[in-house]
């Protein structure tokens, strides 16, 4: 069997079967197999977002005859409006952010957790809450938690707060900074599982080695859990990068992208003029500017991080 | 180094208790100075995680006039009125069962129509394989909001709108691309020799399918339902477009309807969303030891 060792390529590949009739009835099995996913796919998937794309040319407000080709004059109102650089600028910093702080705490975290501890399960099990909560319902208790009034400011006033009330979400310098903590708050949990089923993958045999060679906690944990927790690590990355290129539920129940436009990202932008505005050619012009940022990114990220993680993968499997 | 042959890819397997090094044979029990300081960060995360779900859990129990009054204060007497108002209210059970069909009927596509496909992609070696996989990784780039507003369009046309139907057939094909890269690489971690040993034996590759990638991939596909279920549970945006007014809506869309509606009731709100988020929290604490175990089983091979 070879191993091949790059994305989005099969590891085993097995030797070519001689006989042609075969190869047919194997053909036909293959994408008799493949045949419901892929139409569904690309019929509620592929199709509508090569039509945003089409839109995207037009001035259409969703309804009646798609008559009105302006060419490129979307594309261009949308690069000339400071509101949608800021928001592109939101999203770029949400990625950075991410990653410098929610994977070394997740990391942290899942690190402490994987030890002995008394109540472990349940720990773990409250940790997950915030992952399985609906956004909506987040938003919503945040947005409940979080007014100057609010519930979040008289226990800090409780803990001795004596300058003025921090306005959370209704101050557009700040506003960003919260809905960057609401979303820490809501995907650190998803973060953790995944680590946690990292750490649980790493071959016990290798910690009873280290044990044995008398490595300290530390030692064991730098040199032997973190490295061979590398593809996980890197997958997180990937999700994490796409999740908040494309965030829109969280900030839409939080802030509707306010205030004065200080808290939209991409895709709430986008909804704001192509759902709420009506302005359907201008929102698909929005999503395919998205789309290509994500595409770049995503990219980029995959030729100088992922192509190396597949063939660190491959070692880490369990030794096979 | 040959592992044991796939022990963590049954799910009958225990959930395995850490990876610490066993400890050395010290004699007694020794003291170890890192565990009280373990404890304070799990206190510390587990009360900043926790803290805004018992807010809202439990100030459901007050009356909106003690909330104005003391808005950080716990309930007072306590009062029920707002959760029997809840599961006494024929739209919450309405929207409840709204919720569930559609969470269930998301999760058996998805997890039907992406094992197939996964099988095919991570087993077999045919022309255009690698592509196919490309071509549905690409779809993690596609977020529902790029494609809703012609998704829109497309289901008035087709006469779905207001049908359960024309949240869960998009959910599918939008989970497919998640489904598939979590279960490639799983059902590929599953041995040669296991279909060399079918085969041999006469099994057919659809017997192999059937008896042996499928059972064996059993956490795999326990860990993409339940994200499906989750995903699907919590969708906001394709069931606020798609389903229309409120008795045709999802939960997450009826919480969000029952806060605009009754936006001054700010206490029957957190009861409405305490219940709306019950299902979920329930349904995930009983499947999270298999999640756990179901991504291993993907790793560990």
């Amino acid at each position: 069997m070879s191993t091949i060792a790059t994305a989005g390529r099969v590891i085993q590949t097995r030797p070519a079967r001689p006989s042609r009739r075969r190869g047919l009835r194997e053909a036909l099995m293959i994408w008799g197999f493949a045949a419901p996913a892929l139409l569904v796919y690309i019929g509620f998937v592929i199709v509508p977002v090569g039509l945003a794309a089409v839109f995207s040319f037009y001035n259409w407000n969703g309804l009646g005859p798609l008559d009105r080709f302006v060419g490129l004059e979307n594309y261009s109102r949308l690069l000339d409006d400071p509101v949608f650089l800021g928001a592109l600028q939101n999203n770029l910093m949400i990625v950075g952010l991410s990653l410098a702080i929610q994977g070394p705490l997740a990391i942290g975290i899942a690190l402490l957790l994987n030890r002995k501890l008394r109540g472990r399960t349940l720990i773990r099990a409250l940790i997950f809450v915030p992952y399985v909560l609906s956004e909506v319902v987040a938003g919503l208790a945040f947005r409940l938690l979080l007014p100057p009034d609010g519930p979040f400011n008289g226990v800090l006033t409780a803990f001795g707060w004596v300058g003025q009330k921090p306005l959370w979400l209704a101050d557009p310098d700040m506003a960003f900074w919260t809905v960057f903590a609401v979303l820490t708050w809501k995907y650190l949990g998803l973060a953790i599982i995944l680590m946690l089923a990292g750490l649980q993958g790493i071959p016990d045999e290798l910690y009873e080695a280290a044990a044995l060679d008398g490595a300290s906690w530390w030692q064991t944990q730098w040199r032997i859990t973190i490295p061979l927790l590398g593809p996980t690590i890197r997958i997180w990355a990937l999700l994490s990068i796409i999740g908040s290129l494309q965030l829109f539920d969280m900030v839409w129940i939080l802030t509707g992208g306010g205030p004065l436009g200080s808290t939209h990202t991409m895709a709430t932008y986008m909804v704001e003029y192509g759902n709420s505005r009506s302005q359907v050619g201008y929102g698909s012009a929005v999503a395919v500017v998205l789309f290509m940022v994500s595409l770049v990114i995503v990219l980029i990220y995959q030729r100088f991080v992922l192509r190396r993680d597949m063939a660190g993968a491959v070692t880490t499997r369990g030794g096979r | 180094m040959s592992a044991p042959a796939i022990p963590a890819a049954t799910d009958s397997t225990p959930i395995k208790t850490g990876n610490t090094p066993p400890p050395k044979p010290v004699s007694g029990k020794k003291f170890d100075l890192a565990q009280p300081f373990v404890y304070l960060v799990a206190l510390v995360v587990v009360a900043v995680t926790i803290a805004p779900v018992l807010y809202v859990v439990l100030n459901g129990f007050r009356t909106t006039a003690q909330l104005n009054a003391d808005p950080a204060g716990l309930p007072d007497p306590w009062v029920f009125s707002h959760y029997t108002g809840v599961f006494t209210s024929p739209m919450f059970w309405v929207q409840f069962g709204n919720s569930t069909m559609v969470a269930l009927a998301t999760t058996a596509g998805v997890v039907l129509m992406g094992v197939m496909a996964a099988f095919v992609i991570a087993r077999y070696d045919f022309r255009g394989r690698s592509v196919l996989f490309s071509f549905f990784v690409a779809g993690m780039l596609f977020p529902a909001t790029v494609a809703i507003l012609p998704l829109f369009t497309m289901i008035r046309e087709m006469g779905l709108y207001g049908n359960l139907l024309a949240v869960i057939i998009p959910q599918v094909a939008f989970q497919l691309p998640m489904t598939i890269i979590i279960l490639v690489p799983f059902i590929r971690a599953i041995p040669a020799e296991l279909e060399e040993a079918a085969t041999l034996d006469g099994a057919s590759r659809i017997g192999f399918f059937l008896r042996v990638i499928l059972p064996l991939s059993g956490p795999g596909l326990v860990t993409v339902g339940v994200i499906a279920f989750v995903g699907s549970w919590n969708a906001y945006l394709l069931p606020l477009l798609l389903l229309g007014d409120p008795a045709t809506a999802t939960l997450p869309v009826g919480v969000q309807y029952y806060s605009t509606a009754y936006s001054q009731d700010t206490a029957g709100v957190l009861a409405f969303t305490s219940v709306a988020m019950l299902p979920a929290i329930l349904f995930f604490t009983l499947a999270q030891r298999r999640i756990v175990s179901g991504l291993t089983g993907a790793v560990k091979g």
